[in-house]
């Protein structure tokens, strides 16, 4: 099986109030279309862009977390296609003077993936096809909306180091506040390049899918294409050089178009933007206020001793970590213990509700509060697992297991007179448990369940033993 | 009965004296215009914007409001500049019937400073043209002749202001396109410096070498207006943020004519074959007028002047390329072709008719400069060939204080006479699109007529930012030359 050879094209949409040359509003989700336009972002006659320095600020950063060489000098350049969704007919972008060069990313485990450059552009408009109509719908509240392209090194080899990618990059475009980064509201779209390695080394035919909206459908794309491009290989049949859709339904990718003639640009620096000087005071500025990236807080978690799935996972979560960081600084316990309860129980539930974390009323504190009575032995794992949904929801712990009397039984003297009733009530099976101390379980469950899961198990247990172990006395 | 022309200053003394009223001023404008409708240089009378100006001014003056420096000045403006509620063709079919919602900076800060805009006159297509014999809407006429052309490409502008429609006007330049027509019509014509006035709301045909220019018949005025417009503009990233306290106070009059002792350099390669007679002796009466004056004037070689067509048409047309690339018909230009024929044939439809020759020969050549495998050869070493030109320029102002050159290598042609040949044309941009190429401030100076009687100009450059300079030179000449300086045109 040669090996696949994968590069990616990742399209994020800038975090910022307005569109990148314009005022209108950046963020038009949902919006009806043509609200947010105005002169300069429909192209009208004598409009003139102007740079938001914000959308230039937050790709810097961006690409300074991403270990880019950022110039000196940035600049602008138009890029010529006739297009409908594109109303001057050519975007703004940027040609040789992105904002960023030469960068990595490192996964888990320490491989680095090669960043080819970072550069900011303008979003276009987006086209509607009515069916069965002679005629297009066009769009233009996207259009002039800033965008980060990033464009990889083909260092990547399988579809899940490159669903791994995306998620480390889309971590930190959030944890910079750059991006959304929510591939379901369009704000991060990628390209994937594919090809498979020929025998002698080099790199075979590259194939490109187009428009993927969801990391899923990337690695699917990816692995199709690698099993498509096989099978042609293995046929004795060559790999076409092409463009390719994916079908999101049929799970496959399907012709766009066959070997671009590779299309002319006509790139050109764009004469009414200057060329932005980025100082490098600026520069070290933005790196002083850089913010803890996933990288560094997945060693954080690893040094406080979390298993490394979890300190990945809480690392990728600028949600959950801050809620784990703060639950952490209020609960002097394990790290672990908080990290399990997070990404199990309290996970479990809010997936179950389709919530997330900032939507749920719990707070860190909530959390510690809890854990601090399961250490203490005031309540049981039992009874913490029966409270959390409640807790969840922003009730206080402590006040919770006071109402509703869930105060654990720890005397020795109330628990020995509970086991002794519920050994009466069961004589059958307390004969089987004689017999057999594995079920001796069973007879837990009565007492727990008597309780209603305010006895301590172990203590119970230790009873029960003590009590099966005296012969006759029943 | 019109009243008598008077230049803008006094013109805006009188209505803020209150010896006339703003709605006078524009009633007068508007019947030149109609008086002068053959030369064809309004294509659009803006009659209900200007007369529902000039009696809000009239009102605030009646409150006893200041409406500022230029209070009643009626002023055309060249169709490829934007005001709000007034069609805008930029000369080219393929914006008829556009009416901006917005209008251009130099228009909101002139009318904020009192002047009234009662027409928008006629041009080359989206300034592309130096006869304006490529308007879609027939040419402007030369007032002092009207078999000749007014000069490209704000004709129009120059022909209303030496017709007399209006003491002021506004055209652009990219070229020479104020320049050029201001020495075909016997006008003081303005390029600034780059930058110096917003080219927010100007129809854009190379925004590298677009510069927003005044015509007028005194040097008054034309800083005044300049004064009014100048100054850095939060719409345009390219608008510099420069003092024009220099150009207010010439404005103002305050400052008298000086030239002794100024340093005068004559382009060399620009003053020998290749001009018309007649424009010689323009350039050596001006020389001789100078001297007289006491200023000092020699000669200087800038080698470089001889790749400057070249470099210009480079230049100019591949930014045009990309900046016509909008008028498709899709949003808002003219669209030909019907639903359902597919959005590229109607693109093509909509530009290949809509756009005229001249347009289109430059939209094709700046692509060709463009395109992968000839950008190398062409624009990127036009690019290089432009900066050279500039440090070459910037080299012969170390010894001088303002070149001097002949505007145009003639006076005004025939109508027809070079339509057939583009590149006879584009030799006579040679001496004014090198201020462009540099960003430099330039100006063309009434300088007397020829053995025909025609009208013709020289032409002052001076270093970036040194705009009050040239008006003051301008001013010592006009005060030498007294009201023979830039007289209206007979009839
Ligand atoms: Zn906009």
């Amino acid at each position: 099986m040669p090996e696949p050879v994968i590069g990616l094209e990742i399209h994020l949409a800038i975090r910022v109030d307005t569109k990148m040359f314009c005022g209108c509003a950046a963020e038009s989700f949902g919006s009806e279309p043509n609200v947010h336009t105005c002169p300069v972002c429909l192209g009208l006659p004598g409009s003139l862009p102007v740079t938001n320095r914000e959308a230039i600020e937050k790709a810097v950063l961006f690409s300074l977390a991403l270990h880019c060489r950022v110039p000196e000098l940035t600049q602008f350049h138009r890029k010529h296609y006739f297009y409908p969704d594109a109303p001057k007919n050519y975007q703004i972008s940027q040609y040789d003077r992105p904002v960023g060069e030469h960068g990595w990313v490192e996964l888990d485990g320490g491989r680095r993936i090669g960043i080819t450059r970072c550069h900011v552009e303008e979003d276009a408009g987006r086209l509607a096809h009515p069916p069965y109509a002679d005629h297009s719908l066009v769009d233009f509240n996207r259009a002039g909306a800033p965008l980060i392209e990033m464009v990889t090194e083909p260092d990547l080899r399988t579809p899940e180091e490159a669903r791994a990618f995306l998620a480390q990059v889309q971590a930190v475009a959030r944890a910079l506040g750059v991006s959304d980064a929510s591939p379901e509201q369009g704000k991060m779209r990628a390209d994937v390049n594919v090809s498979l390695r020929n025998p002698d080394g080099s790199l075979g035919t590259k194939v490109e899918v187009k428009n993927l909206n969801s990391f899923k459908s990337v690695a699917a794309a990816i692995a199709f294409e690698v099993r498509r491009q096989g099978a042609l290989l293995e046929d004795g049949r060559e790999v076409a050089q092409e463009t390719r859709g994916w079908n999101e339904g049929g799970q496959r990718t399907y012709l766009l178009r066959s070997k671009e003639e590779s299309a002319d640009y006509r790139y050109m620096p764009d004469p009414d933007l200057p060329p932005l000087t980025l100082e490098p005071a600026w520069l070290d500025d933005l790196r002083a206020r850089m913010p803890e990236l996933p990288a560094a807080r997945r060693e954080r978690y690893l040094a406080l001793g979390l298993k490394p799935a979890d300190a990945e996972a809480l690392a990728l979560d600028l949600e959950a970590a801050a809620f784990f960081d703060a639950a952490t600084e209020a609960y002097a316990g394990s790290a672990q213990t908080v990290a399990n309860w997070l990404t199990g129980d309290i996970a479990g539930l809010l997936n179950a509700g389709g919530r997330s974390l900032a939507e749920a009323p719990l707070r860190p504190e909530g959390l510690a509060a809890m854990l601090r009575l399961l250490d203490d032995g005031t309540i049981s794992g039992k009874i913490a697992k029966e409270i959390l949904p409640e807790v969840l929801e922003g009730e206080g712990p402590e006040a919770l297991v006071a109402r509703k009397g869930l105060t654990q039984i720890t005397d020795e003297g109330a628990l020995a007179e509970l086991v002794e009733r519920v050994m009466q009530a069961n004589p059958a099976v307390v004969a089987s448990a004689r017999e057999n101390p594995k079920a001796i379980n069973a007879l837990l469950g009565k007492v727990m369940q008597e309780s209603r899961g305010t006895a301590r198990p172990d203590a119970v247990r230790r009873l029960l033993q003590d009590r099966l172990a005296t012969p006759g006395s029943d | 009965m019109l009243a008598a022309m008077m230049s803008a200053w006094q013109l805006a003394r009188a209505v803020r004296e209150g010896t006339r009223t703003a709605s006078e001023a524009v009633e007068d404008a508007l019947a030149r215009a109609t008086r002068a409708s053959h030369l064809n240089a309004v294509l659009h009378v803006a009659d209900a914007h200007a007369r529902e100006r000039a009696a809000a001014l009239d009102a605030s003056l009646a409150r006893g409001q200041d409406p500022g420096p230029l209070a009643g000045v009626p002023v055309a403006v060249k169709d490829n500049l934007c005001l709000e509620g007034v069609p805008a063709t930029a000369g080219s079919r393929s914006l008829e019937g556009f009416v901006p919602p917005y209008s251009a900076t130099v228009i909101e800060r002139l009318e904020a400073a009192g002047a009234v805009v009662v027409a928008k006159t006629n041009l080359d297509e989206f300034g592309m043209g130096s006869s304006n014999e490529a308007s879609a809407f027939g040419p402007a006429l030369n007032p002092w002749d009207t078999e000749r052309v007014p000069g490209g490409s704000s004709g129009g502008s120059a022909a209303a202001v030496a017709a007399g429609i209006v003491p002021l006007a506004l055209g652009t330049d990219t070229g020479g396109s104020v320049r050029l027509p201001a020495s075909f019509c016997g006008v003081l014509g303005f390029k600034p410096t780059y930058g110096r006035l917003s080219r927010y709301g100007v129809v854009a045909y190379a925004s590298s070498l677009d510069q927003v220019g005044v015509l007028t018949r005194s040097t008054r005025d034309a800083a005044m207006a300049l004064a009014a417009m100048a100054g850095v503009d939060p719409l345009d990233g390219t608008s510099l943020a420069a003092d024009a306290g220099d150009l207010r106070a010439l404005g103002e009059g305050s400052e008298g004519p000086d030239v002794r002792g100024l340093r005068v350099a004559v382009v060399s390669e620009l003053s020998g074959e290749g001009n018309a007679p007649g424009v010689l002796e323009a350039l050596d009466r001006t020389a001789a007028r100078l001297r007289e004056l006491g200023a000092e004037v020699r000669e200087v070689s800038v080698p470089s002047v001889r790749h400057a067509v070249a470099t210009y048409y480079l230049v100019a047309t591949a930014e045009a390329s990309s900046n016509l690339a909008r008028y498709d018909g899709m949003i808002y230009s003219t669209r030909l072709g019907e639903d359902g024929d597919g959005q590229e044939a109607v693109m093509r439809r909509s530009r290949g008719r809509t756009l005229g020759r001249e347009v289109r020969r430059r939209v094709l050549m700046g692509s060709f400069a463009l395109s992968a495998g000839y950008y190398d050869a062409y624009y990127g070493k036009a690019l290089r060939v432009r900066r050279v030109i500039a440090d070459e320029l910037a080299r012969a102002f170390e010894g001088a204080d303002v070149l001097l050159t002949p505007t145009a290598p003639t006076a005004a042609y025939r109508l027809g006479e070079k339509l057939d040949d583009p590149l006879a044309m584009y030799v006579g941009d040679v001496c004014t699109c090198l201020a462009n190429l540099a960003g430099l401030p330039a100006m063309s100076v009434p300088a007397g007529r020829t053995a025909e009687g025609l009208p013709v100009g020289v032409q002052l450059m001076a270093p970036a930012l040194h705009d009050a300079r040239l008006l003051q030179v301008a001013a010592a000449l006009e005060a030498a030359a007294g009201d023979d300086f830039a007289p209206l045109a007979p009839g």
